[in-house]
């Protein structure tokens, strides 16, 4: 077996467009690439010159599976530039919206995208066909996610019901009574699937790496908090650019990220759970007890168990906050601010990870600069280094069941590649 | 088992939010794949097959020389070519790119020329129509999950589909709403903007921003007078509305270019 390349044109069952390339010589490893080749859209390029009250609206269209993280970090960052606080209310319903995002994103993930590949299938399609209660449990579930963006956001894919300042409209109570009466009836589901993804024989394969999460000392931070790491980072949202920074390639549309002096670091719910399983709601903490979950826990293909807890913790997490919501008359007009020049900048945990966004304006509210880190582009850079040493274990396989692996490996990190092609920041005084 | 209508879901310059919405589906998933053969979807399955194919639903706009073959590949072995979502449509947000110097978008990358040599980008939004034979246009960002369903239906009964191009106006007015425009002096865009969503913003108090784009025989000069005269906007202001979701579009683009 003296050469062995992998090499994946375009990978199936992610988001986007990216490719695999390894090339391995009596066994090891002599290159690794995820590329992606999923076109630049230069967001920060045309986001300069366009006005504050719609920078969220635009980067939303960065993404269509998470566009509401991207919603909520672009507002967080504008409201920080121009000084504007949000209710309480509003930080509730920011935060149920997100909870919404991450249950059809992880719905999405764990059935649609990853367990095809533990199941024996090429998709959900051919899967139905077999196990239709299970395909019905994802897509039960996976509708209550996006009702719940709906209900809060005016829409699913897109919402629009977000502004800087709040909401547009608050949402009725009746409705919202109705999707807590749906969270309660499928808690037994998002159980079931915890209970299905630890019963998934999930490659054993451990490389100690940073994880990095968003920390808070008494919640599960979703929408704001610290930086946190398993290295000892602990820093504020404005202090990003002094630890992590970007190097580009040449095979790849996606920068790499790394923290400054250290290396390539891993976000998204293992991430989370590793730092953050002690504020989770108990439910979801039994349930990663019962899959065996002791943290720190170094497999990143144990995603795929995080993930599966954290549909529980959102389940429960989004019925706590329909109980406490007051319903104030808070309905603010779009562009009721009047704009201010400054600087903001915004952390959020999208579905994959932590995603910053950092923009300048001038005094009519208008952005001079720009600066966009995404999930994908934060964690590729990892992915590779994963690669470079769980391929020597898998490469004695057939060539079929060896890159398999490499892309159930690159799955279990929920990739979301139309993502990844935005960052870097554009200044207008460069530019 | 043959005869069912192969179907293929491609994305090029987009963001996964119309494959989203076809996903989307939860009610009628089950239905779907047991009257259509998906036989080409990459987010959502291994072992793709090649055409030739019945439907074809492409979701983004064209920026790089590969999707262009890809496009012109799928173009001949496709009956019906749908331009799915706006993206495909009109170029939609990233489209805004089209007003911006190649200089300065390069800056994105702090070596552009290194990494476009083995990746090459138009640096330009380039809607399908202007580059095959598009048969149907579904807009939106994202058209609405009822309006995919409308197409895979037709389809399957060898009609059209019925998509409206009334401007949501009329929408919003069955929703009874108050006219945000009219009453409250609010640069809404639904007078000129395709309906098909439902009057989803100005439902829910927002002014609608044009995201499906311009209706038919839009009057795109009596709303920008509108705007800049009822509303108070600036002449900038009126511009970066009509160079949004649909600013190639020749209703749009005459608009912003004359102010």
């Amino acid at each position: 077996m003296p050469v062995k390349d992998i090499d994946v044109d375009y990978i199936a069952r992610v988001e986007g467009q990216g490719q695999l390339r390894i090339r391995t010589l009596d066994g090891n490893v002599d290159l690794v690439e995820f590329g992606i080749f999923e076109p630049p859209k230069f967001f920060e390029a045309f986001l300069l010159g366009r006005k504050y009250t719609e920078v969220h609206e635009l980067t939303s269209r960065i993404c269509g599976i998470c566009p509401v993280p991207h919603q909520i970090a672009a507002l967080r960052a504008v409201e920080n530039a121009m000084g504007i606080e949000v209710s309480e209310q509003t930080e509730a319903l920011r935060k149920l919206l997100s909870y919404g995002s991450h249950i059809q994103s992880h719905v999405l993930s764990l059935y649609f995208l990853t367990a095809p590949d533990y199941l024996g299938y090429d998709s959900i399609i051919t899967m139905a066909k077999d196990k239709p209660q299970l395909v019905k449990r994802a897509l039960k579930l996976k509708k209550l996610g996006n009702d719940i963006e709906e209900v809060v956001g005016a829409r699913a894919v897109h919402p629009t019901a977000a502004v800087v300042g709040g909401f547009t409209e608050i949402p009725k109570k009746r409705k919202m009574e109705e999707l807590k009466r749906r969270l309660v009836d499928s808690m037994s589901d998002a159980v079931e699937t915890a209970r299905f993804a630890s019963r998934l024989e999930l490659p054993k394969f451990e490389r100690r790496c940073e994880h990095i999460a968003l920390g808070s000392n008494n919640e599960y931070p979703i929408i704001k908090g610290r930086l946190v790491s398993t290295e000892g980072l602990n820093v504020e949202e404005v202090q990003y650019r002094q630890f992590f920074k970007e190097s580009q390639v040449d095979y790849s549309w996606a920068k790499h990220s790394t923290v400054v002096d250290r290396g390539s670091f891993l976000v998204g719910p293992l991430a989370r759970v590793n730092l953050n399983h002690k504020r989770m709601s108990e439910r979801s903490q039994e349930l990663l007890d019962e899959a065996g979950f002791k943290p720190l826990v170094f497999n990143p293909f144990m995603h795929v168990v995080a993930r599966a807890a954290e549909v529980a913790n959102a389940v429960e997490t989004s019925i706590e906050i329909i109980d406490n919501l007051k319903y104030e008359d808070e309905a603010v007009v779009e562009d009721s601010f009047k704009p201010k020049a400054g600087e903001g900048y915004a952390v959020v945990e999208a579905p994959r990870g932590i995603l910053y966004h950092n923009y300048r304006f001038n005094d009519e509210g208008i952005v001079e600069k720009a600066d966009i880190v995404t999930p994908t582009a934060h964690f590729a850079r990892n992915v590779e280094n994963d690669l470079r040493e769980f391929v020597p274990q898998i490469i004695a396989n057939p060539l079929k069941a060896a890159t398999l692996r490499c892309e159930m490996l690159v799955r279990a990190y929920d990739p979301c590649i139309s993502c990844s092609v935005h960052l870097q920041k554009v200044d207008k005084r460069t530019a | 088992m043959g005869d069912k209508p192969k179907v293929a879901v491609v994305k090029l310059t987009g963001c996964a939010g119309c494959q989203m919405e076809f996903l989307r589906l939860e009610d009628e998933f089950l239905d779907i794949i047991n009257s259509v053969d998906l036989a080409y979807f990459v987010m959502a399955r291994s072992n793709n097959r090649n055409g030739p194919f019945d439907l074809a639903f492409v979701e983004g706009s064209v920026s790089t020389p590969r999707e262009l073959n890809e496009l012109r590949e799928l173009r001949e072995k496709t009956k019906t070519l749908i331009a799915f979502g706006d993206c495909a449509c009109t170029g939609c947000i990233p489209s805004i790119l089209n007003w911006v110097p190649p200089v300065t978008s390069a800056k994105v990358y702090e070596n552009f020329s290194a990494i476009h040599l083995k990746k090459e980008s138009f640096q330009r939004i380039i809607p399908l129509h202007e580059l095959v034979k598009v048969d149907i246009q579904l807009k939106g960002c994202p058209p609405h999950k009822d309006m995919i369903v409308e197409t895979v239906k037709a389809a399957l009964i060898g009609t059209k589909p019925y998509l409206r191009r009334h401007p949501v106006c009329v929408e919003c007015k069955l929703k009874e709403n108050i006219c945000l425009l009219t009453f409250d002096k609010r640069p809404c865009m639904g007078p000129v903007t395709s309906g098909g969503c439902g009057a989803i913003c100005p439902t829910a108090g927002r002014v609608c921003e044009g995201c499906y784009g311009p209706m038919s025989d839009a009057n795109a000069a009596s709303l920008a007078r509108e705007l800049l005269e009822g509303c108070g906007l600036s002449e900038e202001d009126v511009v970066r509305r009509f160079r949004k979701y649909a600013g190639m579009t020749p209703a749009f683009a005459e608009e912003a270019e004359s102010l």
